[in-house]
């Protein structure tokens, strides 16, 4: 039943850093933080809390105007601590001081068996008012799902690509029975297939590959083939006027347990990774987790750079920041500013590169890389042709897309399959471009275009 | 290097927003970023890491590859000095001779061209390009060594202003650079880059029996006199050069032509090196060698002429064909730009040079013809390609 699409397009980065499979239980942070930006596709949001409120997890925070049925909930129980807000009081972030004991919203729960029989609207319902529902990702555009529309199936990609992203054994072990009854709530959701798309590159995991009710798929080949992006377009495309959901194991973990327990969980494993992490592992916590804690005393150096999310389509965020909502991981990289004798020409095999121009031997360096934050070069017109089609494992021509977007160019857009690619897609053409364009958010900006248009 | 850094820094202020050179910022950045890599930072989001490659790196390995023709080609000009005035010359005589040649040229090329960029870079305030770094190793490379150096500056003017800028700068242009700078001579000063150039006399005389003719024109000549092509080649040079167009030494290059084209030799190492680094695509440099065998079977096969009977494979080693393939076709700008639209970009390269050749002695000389009219038509050939793409997916949508 299941099939393996091999892919040959695409690079492997093999960072230094990697996550030992142990979790630590116990350093909780004090405080947590909801931050709208995460959310692509929320317009307007709109308060519900003030400073000083007291909040269980699943307690609602704040709202979207234009879609005033999907809530956002707290993550985890506390007082509200600070709303921070930015420009025109844009809303940044939610601080909740958590509790030591977790305290919950109840929603209703059901058994195993009950969970068959639930129709559409109690879902819908119940996903919207816990707070779950953000975590179904809608395609085209990568936004908050509508509730209002069906989807034409469901793609939950079940492995991580990204350069040192965390092992899903570890994230979901002896969650099957939750991730199980995630996938019966969305089945219900669908007319179409729900996919759940594997790791054939090392052992497949029993955790997923046991999940019943859903289309099992392979994929072989090296990264991008885990994007969920790249697995719809081998499997089933998304056309113009088509709408697909996706969502990460993650997001099935908290439905599977909204239904089942009746309460709104963030709990989650974090990955805290990279060079400059002294000992690289996993930190049980919750949704929105601050990250002080974790890094104190745990990183080499002090002149580094702290990302939510992997290294090619993460955040930056500050030493004491907030983990992003989507985020499973934290990469400490060293920062890179600053300047090389000679930087642009002296051969090397330390520097990470996926091209073989004179003097980089990095393809002779099969150990892990130590990269930087460092541009290594400036912004120049497109010159090189045919690469990024090489890490770009779509029938689709990423230069001649990036180059309708910049000519706000919307038939060309639609033509040349903008609604197959988010940003996380052609993260890898702008890691490798050498004209060093700003490819993904190039890409967001075509992308809100076509949405607003 | 602390010290060069901290002269840079001290001067930086001056150019920068709000300084009294603030005009000539990018200027003062091009060279700046020579020396030192920026330290500029991945932004807040997007990729955190970037790859090591940079365009200059790009740039310097296309002209890394060009050092072995440039090198063969210094030599080479001072062995046919001497060999055409018939003078015996040891080896370091050659090359001081062909320094004092090609040096120069060189110099005015890469004068010539960046002062324009610079130009361009403080008016329309755009950072230095690196395109101007191989196109002024190129132009040396592609004219005699007796070429007056003011056409060279005329030429590489021409170039980089009528061929470059006006489209926008490097990245935009249709036709290759080099190229145009090439053509330009050819039809403004024809009588400089064709005939009897190809070899620098100076003020010595000729030797006895001495004939710059190159294979190209002895093949066009067989048209009017008859004569087997591969024979006439044998015997040319007869008692002052004796084997100069064998086969064994058409490959290896010892004869006069432009400065960097002779060796087919060289060119290969320059393939090898490009290929090897990915900066030239493999696709076009086989494909127009494919497309060249397969127009020089096309008119063996008809044979009514001693040219169209010349073996096919010799079009590969004559005339200026190797260095256009490899340096001049793998142009990632002016070429096709997708990977399907590479194969009939290049295919129809070789295809056209050797037609030209054949047919038209007016052009003795067809690749860079041939190379000037696929960039005009790559375009179009990549709208094909990427046409049958959209039509995959409009195709999908409806089923």
């Amino acid at each position: 039943m299941s099939k393996t699409i091999k892919l040959k397009q695409g690079f492997n980065i093999n960072l230094a850093g990697k996550a030992q499979n142990n979790v630590v239980d116990g350093i909780q942070p004090e405080t947590f933080a909801i931050m709208p930006p995460n959310f692509i596709g929320l317009e307007r949001p709109k308060l519900l809390v003030n400073e000083g409120d007291s909040v269980k997890a699943g307690t609602p925070l704040f709202f979207d105007k234009k879609k005033e049925d999907i809530m956002f909930t707290s993550p985890v129980s506390g007082e509200i601590a600070e709303v921070i807000r930015g420009e025109k009081r844009k809303i940044l972030e939610i601080r909740i001081l958590a509790d030591k004991q977790m305290e919950y919203e109840t929603f209703s729960s059901y058994s195993t068996s009950e969970l068959n029989s639930l129709n559409k609207q109690t879902i819908t319902d119940q996903l919207l008012k816990s707070g779950a529902w953000p975590n179904i990702v809608q395609r085209p555009f990568g936004i908050l799902a509508d509730h209002t529309q069906s989807p034409k199936s469901i793609f939950i990609s079940a492995f991580d690509s990204h350069p040192l992203a965390p092992n899903y054994d570890v994230l979901y072990k002896g969650e099957e029975q939750y991730l199980q009854a995630g996938i019966d709530v969305l089945k219900k959701l669908t007319e179409g297939t729900v996919h759940m798309n594997i790791d054939s590159n090392r052992e497949v995991s029993p955790i997923f590959s046991n999940l019943k009710n859903v289309q099992l798929n392979k994929f072989l080949g090296p990264h991008p083939a885990g994007n969920v992006g790249v697995q719809i377009h081998h499997l089933d495309p998304i056309n113009k006027g088509d709408i697909v959901w996706t969502i990460k194991p993650q997001g099935l973990l908290e439905i599977g347990k909204l239904f089942l327990e009746g309460k709104y969980d963030t709990a989650r494993k974090v990955a805290l990774v990279g060079s400059e992490v002294k000992t690289p592992q996993y930190y049980q916590t919750f949704a929105g987790a601050g990250i002080s804690k974790f890094v104190q005393d745990n990183i080499h150096g002090d002149h580094v750079r702290f990302i939510s999310g992997n290294v090619l389509t993460g955040e930056r965020i500050k030493s004491d920041g907030y983990v992003g909502y989507f985020d499973n991981m934290v990469t400490v990289i060293p920062e890179g500013d600053h300047h090389e004798f000679l930087g642009w020409i002296l051969p090397t095999t330390k520097k990470l590169s996926f091209h073989r121009a004179f003097g980089l031997f990095s393809f002779l360096n099969k150990g892990e890389f130590k990269p930087d934050t460092n541009m290594h070069g400036e912004e120049r017109a497109f010159v090189m042709t045919g690469k990024f089609e090489e890490v770009t494992p779509m029938d689709l021509y990423p230069t001649y897309l990036l180059k309708a977007i910049m000519a706000d160019d919307y038939d060309e857009m639609e033509a040349l399959g903008i609604y197959e690619v988010i940003e996380e897609d052609l993260a890898l053409c702008e890691f490798i471009d050498v004209s060093k364009h700003d490819v993904q958010s190039i890409l967001r900006k075509g992308l809100e275009l076509i949405q607003f248009s | 290097m602390k010290f060069l850094r901290d002269i840079l820094d001290q001067h930086k202020p001056k150019f920068e927003k709000g300084g009294k050179l603030e005009k000539f910022y990018y200027i003062f950045e091009a060279h700046e970023t020579l020396l030192f890599a920026p330290n500029s930072t991945t932004k807040n989001s997007g990729v955190q890491i970037r790859d090591a490659v940079d365009m200059k790196r790009m740039m310097m390995t296309v002209i890394i590859s060009l050092l072995p023709c440039l090198l063969f080609g210094i030599w080479n000009a001072g062995h046919q000095h001497y060999l055409a005035i018939g003078e015996m010359a040891d080896f370091v005589a050659k090359i001081g001779m062909g320094a004092f040649l090609v040096l120069p040229i060189v110099a005015v090329s890469y004068m010539t061209g960046l002062g324009i960029e610079f130009t361009f870079a403080t008016i329309r305030r755009h950072p230095v390009n690196e395109g101007f770094l191989v196109t002024g190793m190129l132009i040396p490379l592609i004219v005699p060594a007796s070429i007056p150096l003011w056409q060279v500056a005329m030429a590489t003017a021409f170039a980089v202003i009528i061929g470059k800028e006006v489209f926008g700068g490097t990245g935009m242009n249709i036709l290759n650079v080099a190229l145009t700078a090439r053509a330009f001579l050819y039809f403004a000063y024809p009588s400089q880059i064709s005939g009897e150039v190809w070899s620098y006399i100076g003020e010595g005389t000729a030797v006895e029996g001495y004939s710059g003719a190159t294979p190209l024109a002895i093949g066009a000549e067989s048209l009017t006199s008859g004569e087997n092509v591969v024979a006439s080649l044998n015997s040319f040079g007869a008692g002052w050069a004796e084997n100069m167009y064998t086969l064994k030494n058409l490959i290896i290059g010892i004869m006069p032509g432009s400065i960097g084209e002779t060796s087919v030799l060289m060119c290969a190492i320059g393939a090898l090196v490009l290929i090897y680094t990915g900066v030239g695509s493999w696709k076009i440099i086989l494909s127009c060698i494919l497309g060249a065998l397969f127009m020089g079977f096309t008119v063996n096969l008809f044979g009514v002429n001693p040219y169209m009977e010349m073996p096919a494979y010799y079009h590969l080693v004559v005339g200026g064909f190797a260095f256009g393939t490899v340096f001049m076709a793998t142009d990632p700008v002016s070429a096709s730009n997708t990977e399907t639209g590479k194969w009939i970009y290049g295919f129809l390269i070789g295809v056209l040079t050797v037609l030209i050749r054949v047919f038209n002695p007016a052009y003795p000389e067809g690749i860079m013809l041939a190379i000037l009219l696929m960039n005009v038509f790559a375009p179009l050939i990549d709208y094909y390609v990427i046409g049958a793409n959209k039509k995959r997916r409009l195709k999908r949508a409806t089923v």
